[in-house]
């Protein structure tokens, strides 16, 4: 090979490597999760996942339950075309674990200016953790296509 | 330079001599004109959609698009299937053909052509009646009527028999010249189609044993999770079947236009196997998936990144060959080059407009794949931002350029209006920039894609109305670009002047051509690449199949659209 073709592959795998091992930084030390296998939910012979879902802990409680001072947990359910729970409060500080699914077809679960950004699939279980800090009112918005009025689908987070 | 080396510089058998046959050229054209027409169909629900991001809904008003989502779908369908898999189908044929020096089966042409207009009817007909507004990604439980299914089918089989038309004249050929390299124009252009057969499997799968029957009854429920990760295998690489014929004119044509030449035979060579063999990297598309381990996430992270090596190659070899051209026309120092290329050429200037267009599409698709950033931007109009660039702009344009000549070549007719054509691409660059800012932008604040922003019940969040404007002038001007081009086309097709000959494809010549003998030797192995291939595609894939089979077909339809 040439010189210069030398010089310029090695500078390509360089910057890939630069970017793999910066990701790894932010995701192993400072704990930028994305969500992963924890299991699905499984119906009993003849039930349908919808009512399998709603009596499968944790998502017989939606809604917000306080765990330890300080830390969260805010189970959501997915339908069409809304949340549950719609509205959420929460005070400053919040350390907060989401845990959400889905009752009818795919929704996401995505709040504009966090890194909370999950799809909410049928039988599959989404964990991401997210501290809110700052005070004001957060909207939820459903970002995965969901029939004909998947844009009136957004719920909101009041942190104060 | 040896003597050797010159010797071997040709990327075609014979670049003297090659008559296309009149039913080749009948096909290969047709693939092309009807290509076009599903865009002009699509780029228009797409000038609809950005004025959606704009607060403007036209959508109660046009005839055949009820809502938002039905126009969507009949854009992507129309532009990421249709236009694509009839360009691609009727480009690489023809430089399949004329790279080997033999036409292509003429039967196996027409079955193609078929198949795809009647995929095209089957899936277009329920989209239209509003009976299949599930997006080109076509997620279960959404279930659309079941002729979207099968349309869908008929078009990716019409892709496969032109893989098997040219991997039949692959066959004639070696049997004639056996020992022999196979000239680079061929060998890229199959190796795109080898890439494409195995990387359509997912989704064919997905289609044609879940949801086909599915949506006719045959199975209980559908499967979100496998679904999507059926789907989304072939997702990812469908993009470099959309990308790729435009790399086979980067490579083997635009240096020729441009006054330079290819650098290295075996970099192209390259660069194509590694896009054969890094298939598995649509768990990229999934990070925010629940249901799949960070081992798959992880492991598509790095091999994404591998399959961005190709397209870093590739940047090379083009502007190599464009610095080349630039510096023979005159251009000197570091960036005159530049401004010496034949500009005056629209053929020339549409892709070299794609190019530029390319390095932000690369860019933000490295920031999409790389895993926890990507809780900042999925599903946000960011990605559209992206792949508007991309599929937008790098293979739209180019595909634009190639037909500025290769429109001509098939019908023997001068391109008419040619002070438009000249202007055309830069009106389409100008659109896609104002639109993939606002696009760019408005998904860093979290504006959503595939929603009806016009008619959303919560006020937009700060900076989304600066965006969706931003995002609807572009399309528009986009629109104005693409209308321009149909001009051309349209008045070359009815009062172009004949031209006493066609002559012939404006193939290059290669500074490095391909040994005939040495290591080398070993890229022309098609089937080793294969083989290496579906042992990654194991590697990646298999774990996810084994622990989650069989299909948990318990989701009830949903046909709330």
């Amino acid at each position: 090979m040439e010189k210069l073709e030398k010089i310029y592959v090695w500078l390509s795998v360089g910057i890939l490597l630069a970017f793999i091992l910066a990701l790894i930084y932010a995701s192993v030390i400072l704990a930028v999760r994305v969500p992963t296998d924890v299991g699905q939910i499984v119906p009993n012979p003849g039930e349908s996942l919808a009512s399998a879902t709603m009596r499968t802990p944790p998502f017989d409680q939606p809604g917000v339950q306080e765990m330890a001072p300080g830390k969260y947990k805010v189970v959501v359910l997915g339908q069409a075309w809304m949340f549950n729970p719609p509205s959420i409060e929460l005070p400053v500080g919040a350390d907060v674990t989401f845990y959400g699914t889905s009752l009818d077809i795919d929704h996401g679960f995505f709040i504009p200016n966090t890194d909370v950004n999950m799809m909410l699939l049928p039988g599959q279980v989404s964990i991401l953790r997210h501290r809110f800090d700052k005070a004001g009112v957060y909207r939820i918005i459903c970002h995965e296509y969901c029939g004909t009025l998947h844009h009136l689908m957004t719920g909101t987070i009041t942190v104060k | 330079m040896s003597a050797i080396v010159q010797a071997q510089t040709e990327v075609v058998q014979d670049p003297k001599h090659f008559e296309l046959s009149p039913a080749n050229r009948r096909w290969i054209l047709w693939f092309i004109l009807f290509g076009f027409a599903a865009l002009a169909f699509g780029v228009f629900q797409g000038f609809v959609q950005g004025l959606n991001y704009a607060g403007i809904s036209l959508f109660s008003f046009l005839p055949g698009m009820k809502t938002y989502y039905e126009g969507l779908t009949a854009h992507g369908v129309l532009n990421a299937f249709i236009f694509t898999f009839a360009e691609a189908n009727g480009w690489l044929s023809l430089t399949t053909a004329r790279a080997l020096g033999r036409n292509l089966n003429s039967r196996l042409l027409a079955l193609s052509f078929v198949l795809l207009v009647l995929g095209t009817v089957f899936a277009g007909i329920p989209i239209f009646l509003g009976k299949a507004s599930v997006l080109y990604t076509f997620y279960p439980p959404l279930r659309a009527h079941w002729a979207f299914y099968f349309g869908i089918a008929l078009a990716v089989v019409s892709t496969w028999i032109i893989s098997a038309a040219q991997l039949w004249a692959l066959a004639e050929w070696r049997k004639e010249h056996k020992g022999e390299r196979i000239p680079l124009m061929a060998y890229v252009s199959i190796m795109t189609y080898i890439m494409w057969d195995i990387s359509s499997l997912g989704a064919a799968s997905e289609d044609l044993f879940l949801l086909l029957p599915w949506s006719l009854n045959l199975l209980p429920g559908s499967d979100p999770l496998l679904s999507r990760v059926l789907f989304w295998y072939t997702g990812h690489q469908i993009v470099y079947y959309w990308l790729l014929p435009a790399y086979v004119s980067w490579y083997i044509f635009i240096p020729r236009m441009v006054g330079g030449k290819l650098f290295s035979d075996s970099l192209a060579r390259i660069a194509f196997i590694m896009f054969v063999v890094l298939v598995p990297v649509g768990f990229h598309h999934q990070y925010t998936d629940p249901g799949i381990g960070n081992y798959f996430k992880i492991a598509v992270l790095i091999l994404t990144f591998g399959i961005a090596f190709p397209s870093l190659l590739t940047a090379f070899s083009i502007m190599y060959a464009l610095e080349i051209g630039g510096r023979a026309n005159g251009g000197k120092g570091i960036l005159g080059w530049f401004l010496k290329l034949p500009w005056s050429n629209p053929a020339v200037s549409a892709q070299v407009l794609a190019m530029i267009a390319f390095l932000p599409g690369g860019i933000t698709g490295i920031m999409n794949a790389s895993y926890n950033m990507n809780l900042l931007v999925h599903n946000t109009t960011f990605v559209p931002g992206h792949f508007h660039l991309t599929l937008g702009s790098a293979v739209t344009l180019s595909y634009f350029g190639i037909a500025y000549w290769l429109i001509p070549y098939l019908t023997g007719r001068k391109l008419a209006l040619e002070r438009v054509a000249k202007w055309q691409p830069w009106v389409y660059f100008l659109g896609i920039l104002i639109f993939a800012r606002g696009e760019i932008s408005g998904g860093i604040l979290g504006m959503p894609r595939r929603t009806a922003l016009a008619v959303i019940n919560y006020e937009p969040l700060p900076g989304w109305k600066l965006a969706g404007a931003l995002t609807g002038i572009g399309g528009t001007i986009m629109f104005i670009g693409c209308v321009l081009f149909f001009l051309v086309i349209f008045f070359t097709l009815i009062q172009g002047k004949k031209m006493e000959s066609t002559g012939d494809l404006p193939f290059t010549e290669t500074y490095l051509g391909a040994a005939p003998s040495g290591w080398q030797l070993i890229l022309d192995k098609l089937s080793y690449w294969v083989l290496l291939s579906f042992i990654l595609i194991a590697l990646v894939y298999g774990p996810f199949l084994l622990t989650h089979l069989p299909p948990k077909l318990n989701s009830p339809p949903f046909q709330g659209f």
